[in-house]
């Protein structure tokens, strides 16, 4: 790390700004030394050696947390709201606790919706055994090290055994100041029989301004649990992002993400699923749009290790002028995940000549009685669908339009808050014209 | 004059180097319905696609004129914007795009910028020419053509055609794959088209369809040109005798294009 700003000091004292407990000191520091002594990670197909991982500000802000009135929030950030309706949702502005409501009925059932900062000092147990144990690991890579180190923002949601969360719980990790690094970390946890849809917002404002990005989340869904997990990343073109979300189901659990990995920055993103528990599923969908010079690497992958476990990825890209998309889904059955299924489907359109797309299809098996299959494409737009939408007098511009945004749907449609799926469009509609 | 006319002159077109139609000419005036018949390969559906622009056409002689204007200068929005319609033998199957968004895109096409069709009267419109062509209606929430059978395919082209109302409508091979009772709601549908402002080129290799849709023009196709032309009784003669006839009265062994 170049990066001098970070020494030991430095983070216990933030971590005694921040109040913080003995033991999440002691994990910072730790972290810390195990970045220094370990690389950075070394994704397939992307060069990172000459990505920008820091410069940025770890803390700009230090007030405490606050309650605003969501109409005061700027029409920016409100049009990602239902607002009419009483919203289960949590806002961070630069990492500090701006807004938080949960309904009381959920109140009362035990369910937990709190900035991490909060929880780290009111459910410390909790927090303590899900904070990178048994998902994401410090040793993982630098990037993983480093953000165990100065992890400064998050939400902790928690779903108690038997509980149905009717309405989606929000989340809006909003980066207000350019400069601001977010190294948000977010645990979900569903305990047995409980179900939970999350949706989580990551908002920047529209700078040119050099920061980094260094996002994890860990999903816990226990026995029986079904977490419907759907995302819109968002962050400015001069943002270089690290986002690593995984998952472990048990037995008999249910894991579906729908992520819309929309940033305008050099990213790495990986998802990785996974399925301990017998019977367990997961359907990992993901849409992307590239533009301009940016380079992004994605990872869906799903490891199957229970029996009868059912793994489905689906990756959609559309890259556009000189951007760069490679897509990699990984389908790994371990010895013992008898009956397992392990899908994938990635396909790359092309809508520049200048325009990278790759998509690495990879099945790893290590067990003969299984099914697996896949199917991977990099492509441009038919022209024969195009002129077929033509000849009813639609536009070549708007026939694109509808192409694109028909190929987008699949993941789109699984966005389960309408004002998300809303501005998911409008901002794929804002990055392919 | 009512309605509008295309007019084909000499048209020459090839398909990756090979030439198809090797001079074709053909007038079609509003409230006019013609057939094209013709064994395979003779090169109707290749006319109809380079009426509307197919990009794997490319016309190398000739002219197409709509009143008059150079359609061959037309990109293929700009012809359809022009009257132009062609219902397709084989439709494209567009995923993530619903029927439904994609025949209001269709209709406001067709319309000045701020002038989109309201919602409710389009849905109006769409259900009632759905009705008519008894279709599920189901089907205006499925992605276009995708996972639809031929029979649903052919209805929906005709659909457009009913919500589109083109000046001129060609319809290439609309009855292939069609049952008889698909084939009389296909036929229920065109015919109610009929009228003074609309011109028809039926593109068929069956005479089943212009049983139930009788054109006031018959031409038959062969080697890439119109070789034969007559009125709906022609119909009739090659319903009970065939081709043959007409190749021994113009010598032609091979009726198809050739290699």
């Amino acid at each position: 790390m170049s990066n001098d700003v970070f020494t030991r000091d430095y983070i216990e004292s933030y971590s005694t700004q921040q109040q913080e407990p003995t033991w999440m000191t002691d994990f910072r520091l730790k972290a810390f030394e195990t970045a220094e002594a370990i690389d950075m990670p070394k994704p397939d197909k992307t060069k990172i050696t000459r990505w920008d991982f820091d410069t940025f500000e770890h803390v700009t802000n230090n007030q405490s947390a606050k309650q605003i009135a969501l109409n005061d929030l700027p029409e920016g950030i409100k049009k990602f709201i239902d607002i009419e309706k009483e919203q289960n949702l949590l806002i961070l502005r630069d990492n500090v606790r701006e807004y938080v409501h949960l309904s009381e009925a959920l109140t009362k059932q035990g369910v937990i919706v709190t900035d991490l900062r909060t929880a780290i000092k009111e459910h410390a147990d909790l927090v303590k055994q899900y904070f990178m144990t048994d998902a994401v690991s410090v040793n993982e890579h630098k990037l993983t090290a480093l953000h165990g180190a100065l992890v400064n923002g998050g939400a902790f949601i928690y779903v108690p055994k038997n509980v149905v969360v009717e309405e989606p719980i929000q989340t809006i990790f909003w980066q207000d100041n350019p400069a601001q690094a977010l190294f948000n970390h977010v645990i979900l946890v569903a305990e047995e029989n409980s179900e939970v849809t999350y949706v989580e917002n990551y908002l920047a404002s529209e700078t040119e301004a050099k920061t980094v990005m260094n996002v994890v989340s860990e999903v816990f869904a226990k026995a029986n649990a079904k977490v419907s997990y759907g995302s819109v990343d968002h962050f400015a073109h001069g943002t270089t992002s690290y986002i690593n979300r995984r998952g472990l189901a048990d037995r008999d659990a249910k894991i579906e993400w729908a992520l819309g990995q929309m940033n305008d920055g050099d990213t790495i993103s990986e998802n990785v699923t996974h399925l301990l528990g017998d019977q367990s599923v997961c359907y990992a969908k993901a849409v992307s749009v590239g533009r301009g010079d940016q380079t992004q690497n994605f990872t869906a992958h799903i490891v199957n290790h229970g029996k009868h476990t059912d793994g489905i990825i689906l990756q959609h890209g559309v890259m556009k002028e000189k951007a760069t998309g490679i897509f990699h889904g990984i389908g790994k059955i371990e010895h013992g995940g008898t009956k397992a299924n392990a899908e994938q489907e990635s396909r790359v359109l092309m809508l520049s000549k200048h325009a990278r797309g790759d998509a690495n299809p990879i099945l790893l098996i290590d067990e003969d009685d299984v099914t697996a299959g896949h199917a991977a494409s990099v492509g441009r737009v038919d022209p024969v669908q195009l002129y077929y939408l033509m000849s009813r007098g639609i536009s070549k511009q708007e026939a694109e339009r509808l192409i694109i945004h028909g190929f987008l749907a699949p993941v789109v449609n699984e966005i389960p808050i309408e004002a998300v799926r809303k501005q998911l469009t409008d901002v794929i509609e804002g990055k392919v014209y | 004059m009512s309605g509008s006319t295309l007019e084909i002159k000499d048209l020459h077109v090839e398909i990756d180097g090979k030439e198809i139609l090797k001079g074709v000419n053909l007038t079609i005036k509003g409230g006019e319905f013609h057939a094209i018949m013709g064994p395979n390969g003779t090169g109707k559906s290749t006319l109809a696609s380079a009426i509307m622009g197919h990009p794997k056409y490319e016309v190398t002689k000739g002219q197409i004129l709509m009143d008059g204007e150079d359609v061959l200068e037309m990109e293929v929005d700009e012809r359809a914007q022009a009257g132009l319609f062609l219902a397709m033998q084989y439709p494209s199957e567009i995923s993530g795009v619903t029927t439904s968004d994609f025949l209001r895109s269709s209709i406001n096409a067709h319309r000045e910028e701020g002038d989109e069709i309201p919602l409710m009267k389009f849905i109006k419109e769409m259900d009632g020419a759905m009705d008519y062509l008894e279709m599920d209606k189901n089907m205006s929430q499925r992605y276009l053509n995708e996972g639809f059978s031929g029979g649903e395919k052919k209805r929906n082209e005709i659909l457009q055609l009913m919500l589109l109302k083109p000046a001129i409508g060609i319809l290439d091979e609309i009855d292939s794959g069609l049952d008889i009772d698909a084939l009389k709601v296909v036929s229920k549908g065109i015919n109610k088209l009929r009228n003074e402002n609309f011109g028809c080129l039926i593109i068929t290799h069956y005479q089943r369809l212009l049983n139930y849709v009788t054109p006031d023009y018959v031409h038959v196709m062969m080697q890439g040109r119109v070789v034969k032309s007559g009125g709906p009784e022609l119909v009739e003669r090659l319903e009970s005798e065939g081709y043959e006839w007409i190749k021994d009265e113009l010598g032609i062994e091979d009726e198809t294009v050739g290699e």
